[in-house]
């Protein structure tokens, strides 16, 4: 059987893919950002999953706003990559996961959910990102991809704890899938920024690190935000907390938390890591 | 008028919902073809002409030849899409915060350092 044997919450500015490509993880304006990273690369090498679920929304490569899915999930067998404006690299393909990707299709849009499903989709810097996070250099290609993309750009958006019921249905989903996979969730974006208006620059640190112990221990006091909430205490942009909260909501037996690192500001943004070890209760 | 999705109102925030998102459809669609360098070259040879193929109005072509965020905020611009505006225009996001608050880079950062420690 498929099993969710852990996962990793990351942030995933294009800041980040410009710094990586111009080599400056050193640097001191980036070097508490990126220590962060090895242990969870070492983790990821040690452990080698087959399959990562990825929650990430898009920021106007695959969807503009003439069709916006509140949730669509990527069943391709890759994923490209294209330039999304601003001249940051574009990388190499992605490698999906297409049988186990219908198969979460058919479980999850029967409980209710009704997905957007994708064969193909070109996949932004909010996926693509923590893969070069994870795997630097673009050496991402031999672990296979699930995208799961969240509306967090035009209201309505899905509320917290419905990203989590469908975090829920699609660990079910993991669950139930005959094939021996070791599958890892990402939870990417956040933690607490606003990129817009007279408010821009916002950060709430205190919320960033309650978020990210209510995440191990408590996620469902999470779910009790609506993103109006999040907007007031996370900024315009912290509504990307879902991804995390999708992520969470996989995760459905005993999670011990591995790892983690805050720093802040990368960018606008409080970045928070997190490596959460998942056991399934049989 | 179409109905706003929330009556809460956060200061300096423009909350993106389906009245600014129809307001704002034209004026987003073309910051989404920045995507493409054949565009943003065409918008480059000639803003206006580029702008009036999109029919943008006369308030948000203004505030596109201004680079005044804020006032395309107000025309129903989404930050997603104006930041390909932003990067056509070779700025980072520290570049628009300032933009948007009136700060110089320098202090938008400096902000932000003292934000993201908790010093605020």
């Amino acid at each position: 059987m498929a099993k969710i044997i852990g996962a990793v919450t990351t942030s995933h500015i294009p800041a980040i893919a410009n710094a990586m490509a111009n080599g400056l993880e050193e640097t001191p304006y980036w070097k508490p950002f990126f220590d962060g990273y090895p242990p969870v690369r070492d983790w990821l090498n040690e452990k080698q999953p087959d399959v990562i679920i990825l929650f990430y929304n898009d920021h106007g490569l695959e969807f503009f706003i003439d069709k916006k899915p509140t949730f669509a999930l990527g069943v391709a067998d890759e994923y490209h990559n294209a330039d999304e404006g601003w001249g940051i690299p574009t990388i190499p393909p992605v490698t999906g996961e297409s049988e186990l990707s219908w198969h979460i299709a058919n479980k999850v849009v029967d409980e209710g959910f009704d997905l957007t499903i994708c064969q193909e989709m070109r996949v932004d810097h909010g996926l693509t990102v923590p893969l070069n996070l994870m795997w630097p250099g673009h050496k991402y290609g031999h672990v296979k991809v699930i995208p799961v993309c969240i509306n967090c750009e035009q209201h309505p958006m899905p509320q917290p704890k419905r990203s989590y019921a469908l975090g829920q249905a699609i660990g079910r989903a993991v669950e139930s899938y005959p094939e021996d996979l070791k599958v890892v969730v990402f939870g990417t974006g956040g933690l607490s920024h606003q990129l817009d208006g007279e408010r821009a620059g916002f950060i709430n640190r205190e919320f960033d690190l309650k978020c990210m112990d209510q995440l191990v221990s408590e996620p469902e006091e999470l779910t009790k935000y609506s993103n109006l909430d999040l907007i007031e205490i996370a900024g315009a942009q912290g509504v990307e907390l879902n991804m995390w909260i999708g992520m969470r909501g996989c995760l459905t037996g005993k999670v011990t938390e591995l790892h983690r690192n805050y720093h802040g500001p990368i960018s606008n943004t409080g970045a928070g890591l997190l490596l959460l070890e998942h056991e399934h209760l049989d | 008028m179409t109905e706003r999705y929330a009556d809460r109102e956060f200061p300096g925030t423009y909350l993106f919902d389906g009245a600014m998102a129809k307001k704002g459809y034209a004026l987003n669609k073309m910051c989404y073809s920045f995507n493409e360098q054949q565009a943003r070259d065409e918008f480059n040879a000639d803003p206006e002409a580029y702008c009036n193929k999109y029919r943008l109005t006369d308030t948000q072509k203004k505030a596109i030849f201004d680079k005044d965020i804020i006032g395309l905020l107000r025309e129903g611009g989404s930050i997603y899409y104006l930041a390909k505006y932003a990067g056509l225009l070779k700025l980072n996001m520290q570049d628009i915060g300032a933009l948007q608050t009136g700060m110089s880079v320098d202090e938008f950062k400096d902000m932000l350092v003292k934000n993201a420690r908790g010093e605020v």
